[in-house]
Order: C-alpha cells, then sequence, then structure tokens
C-alpha cells in the first residue's frame, strides 16, 4: 500500500519526472510538487471546474485525475498560457480587458476551460450561448458570467484563442 | 479529499485486465476514464484494495461503423462521440452528459458497467436494444442491454469480467430526441427521457423509449411505445402516448424532485423528445 510509482510528463513544456503514491490527485501533484498553484482547489468534487488544466491539449477537472494516470502526458497548467517573454495569452487579455473575475478563484479554470472551448470551436466567431454551453463546467460566485463569456469571446475574436 | 490508500497496476492487454482482476480478488475494480469511482473514492464511498488501470490499453477506443450496426470500444470517450453526426441519439446523449471535462475523461464502458440509473447512456443503451460484449478468464459473452441492468449500481457483468465492447443498431431511418432535466450540468439527470422514432407517411412504424432515473434501473416506456405505435405522429397523438410514460416506473424522491414531480417531468419529456424524435 505504501508502494509509489513512478511518473514522468511534461508540464508547461518542463518535463518532470516523480515517484507518487497512486491515491495522489493530478491537482495535488501539479500544487504541491511541483509548487503551480494557479491551478485552484474549488469544490474538490469535479463540480466547478477551479481545477481544470490541459491533458494532452484537452480540458479535465485535475482533482478527479490521478496523477499516475497523467503518466507520460503533457500538461498546460494557468502558468503556462503567458509567453516566455510575459505577453499574455488572448484569453488572459480578454478577461483583463473585459473585467471577467471578481476575486478570480475561478479564473485560472475558466481559462483553462475555454482554450478547451476555443480549439473545438475552431476559428470565426463565436455566439454568447455557444460560451455558456462550452463553460457549464465552470462556477464563478462572483461576476454572473456575463463578463467572463465577454472575454472568451474578446479572445475569440483576436482570432489566437487557441492553448498556448 | 483523498481517496483511501490502494495498490494500483497498470493493464496492457484486456487478458492482463483479467488477471490482475481475478489475482486482486473481491475489492479489486477497473479504472477507465475514472469519472464515476473516483469521486467516491475520494468520499469513501468505496474503498478497492486494488486499481486495474484499463486506460493504457490499445485498441479499446474508437468506433467501427461497418454494418448495421455500430461497434465502440469501451474506452471511448463522451467527448469522441458528442460531435458524431452519424451516430445520432447516442451523440445527442452523449452531448448532454455533464461538462465537457467530464466528457473528456468518462468512457461509455465506464459508464455503463456503473449501471446508473440516472446517468444518460444506461436508458439510451436500452432504448437502442443495444449490448455490451466483457470478457473474464472463461471466455468472451454478450449481454443485451435489457439483461445489463439488474439493481441500483448493480450490473450483470460478473466481478472478474472486463467489458469491452457496447454495440448499438444503427437503425437508419430512425429520427430521435433527447431530453434531460437538471439543474446544472454537473447534476445527474432528474428525469431524463431518449426516443428513437420510425415515421412511414406521417405514421409512427416503430418507436422506442428509454427512461433515465425513473426506477433503481433505466426502463423503456413500453406504454408509449405501445399507445403511439401505428398512429399518425402528430401533436395531439404525440401527448396522448406522453401520458403513458410514468406507467410502470418507481421513481425515488431526492433532495431534487419529488416521485410526483418526475412522474410529471417523464411525460412532459417524453412529449418533447417525441416530437423532436417524429421532427427529424
Amino acid at each position: 500500500m505504501g508502494t509509489t510509482f513512478p511518473v514522468q510528463m511534461t508540464v508547461n513544456g518542463e518535463s518532470y519526472a516523480s515517484e507518487v503514491p497512486p491515491r495522489l490527485l493530478l491537482v495535488h501533484y501539479l500544487r504541491d510538487d511541483l509548487g503551480l498553484t494557479g491551478t485552484h482547489v474549488g469544490c474538490d468534487t469535479s463540480n466547478c471546474g477551479a481545477c481544470t488544466c490541459l491533458l494532452d491539449g484537452e480540458s479535465v477537472k485535475s482533482c478527479t485525475v490521478l496523477a499516475v494516470q497523467a503518466d507520460g502526458a503533457d500538461v498546460t497548467t494557468i502558468e503556462g498560457m503567458a509567453a516566455p517573454d510575459g505577453t499574455l495569452h488572448p484569453l488572459q487579455e480578454g478577461f483583463w480587458a473585459q473585467h471577467g473575475l471578481q476575486c478570480g478563484y475561478c479564473t485560472p479554470g475558466m481559462i483553462m476551460a475555454a482554450a478547451d472551448l476555443l480549439a473545438r470551436h475552431g476559428d470565426g466567431p463565436i455566439t454568447e450561448a455557444d460560451v455558456r454551453a462550452g463553460l457549464d463546467g465552470n462556477l464563478c460566485r462572483c461576476t454572473g458570467y456575463q463578463n467572463i463569456v465577454k472575454a472568451v469571446q474578446a479572445a475569440a475574436e483576436a482570432g489566437r484563442g487557441v492553448a498556448a | 479529499m483523498i481517496a483511501a490508500a490502494f495498490d494500483y497496476a497498470v493493464a496492457d492487454s484486456i487478458d492482463d485486465a483479467i488477471r490482475l482482476l481475478g489475482e486482486g480478488g473481491d475489492d479489486a475494480k477497473l479504472l477507465a476514464g475514472g469519472h464515476s469511482l473516483l469521486p467516491l473514492m475520494k468520499l469513501r464511498f468505496a474503498s478497492p484494495s486494488l486499481l486495474v488501470d484499463i486506460g493504457r490499453i490499445d485498441g479499446l477506443r474508437g468506433v467501427d461503423t461497418g454494418g448495421d450496426s455500430f461497434r465502440i470500444g469501451a474506452l471511448t470517450r463522451h467527448a469522441d462521440l458528442q460531435d458524431r453526426r452519424d451516430m445520432g441519439l447516442l451523440a445527442a446523449a452523449a452531448r448532454k452528459i455533464a461538462d465537457q471535462q467530464v466528457r473528456n475523461r468518462g468512457t461509455i464502458g465506464g459508464s455503463l458497467a456503473n449501471g446508473d440509473a440516472a446517468a444518460d447512456l444506461p436508458a439510451v443503451l436500452l432504448a437502442y436494444g443495444g449490448s455490451v460484449t466483457v470478457r473474464g478468464a472463461d471466455g468472451e459473452r454478450e449481454i443485451a442491454a435489457e439483461d445489463l441492468f439488474e439493481g441500483y449500481l448493480t450490473t450483470s457483468i460478473a466481478a472478474g469480467e472486463v467489458l469491452t465492447e457496447v454495440r448499438v443498431p444503427a437503425l437508419a431511418g430512425y429520427g430521435h430526441g433527447y431530453e434531460k432535466f437538471n439543474r446544472r450540468a454537473e447534476d445527474w439527470a432528474m428525469v431524463g427521457v431518449s426516443a428513437l422514432v420510425k415515421a412511414s407517411d406521417g405514421v409512427c412504424e416503430d418507436v422506442r423509449i428509454g427512461l433515465t432515473h425513473m426506477a433503481s434501473v433505466p426502463l423503456r416506456a413500453g406504454a408509449v411505445e405501445d399507445a403511439l405505435r401505428g398512429q399518425p405522429l402528430d401533436a395531439e397523438h404525440i401527448k396522448a402516448a406522453a401520458e403513458h410514460a410514468a406507467e410502470g416506473t418507481e421513481p425515488t424522491g431526492d433532495l431534487n424532485a419529488t416521485p410526483d414531480y418526475k412522474r410529471h417531468l417523464a411525460r412532459v419529456l417524453c412529449e418533447r423528445a417525441l416530437t423532436t424524435a417524429a421532427a427529424a
């Protein structure tokens, strides 16, 4: 039971190798082992979406993925969205410009979920209904969602809204 | 929340998974996407001693469209099905499962093997009259949908067996409708209705309806099917048939809905699903 398992994964372009217990969740591996605390734990029951990151380019709730399940995977967290020179990703720019956050707790998860949504949607304008449906796995208790929808639409209009 | 400690093994083939399950005994569980099992483990409602991870087995993901049926690998994720224009009701239901993050991980095999009457796919499989293939130490067998769901979270899949494939008939010429009522995307259905309708000159030649969360197992709405078959597919006849949707059901009340409310939802959603299916 005390056995650990080797995992190797690429996180935000960097390769990491660790020994982890099988019950370790991906979100705890990212936060506690790698120090990437931008991925938040909200409800811890796969409801709220605060822990959303990209696993091989697709959004997942990292509180419901074991670190061992991500062995060999390519992971992107909010820390990996801006360019190395600090230039914000269009989604980050959109949330800033459109005031898409208040307390900010849900924001990393919202942005990672939106990255999956825009990648799936492809080029072209995205409707308010599309955004609302695409983000229905992410809860925000502050904004009432209006400006989050605007932020994602702004990123889509910027035309570069796919994952970094 | 952290699950109780467990041992972990990666299966590299179906036979390997069967062997590991056998060695692990009664407390060993299969892990695919983990989106039913891991939340239960974190809440300590489930504490398996061993997880056999089948998520890396080659050849269990994807859809074979040959012939008059779809053969779907057990590891095919809801996200793989949600945009399939050729898969009618199954794709429509897959699109409405929880949210995109869950659909990116959850698998069709895992959902059916979990046998939750409140989940989307069990009643869909029942409406199709589909089947699953399972393999164990004694070989392979096919289980028809009507023989699969035995009780609350209980299926006829034996402890040492692995669900490998799901088969649904293509049902060319059938329209479909899928209706689910819940408060948030992540919630289980209060009630869901799956409808498949074959029309011939405006008359209902065949109809198949699955009910989600109207009992401890998914159900067919046989009374509605009998009332509509052979009748004109107009608003009046659809509404009259849908009035039978709660017959033979045994919904339990919960935090979200009383039994009476669920019966009401079944009738309303059945009318909507049939209307959509008849218009297709």
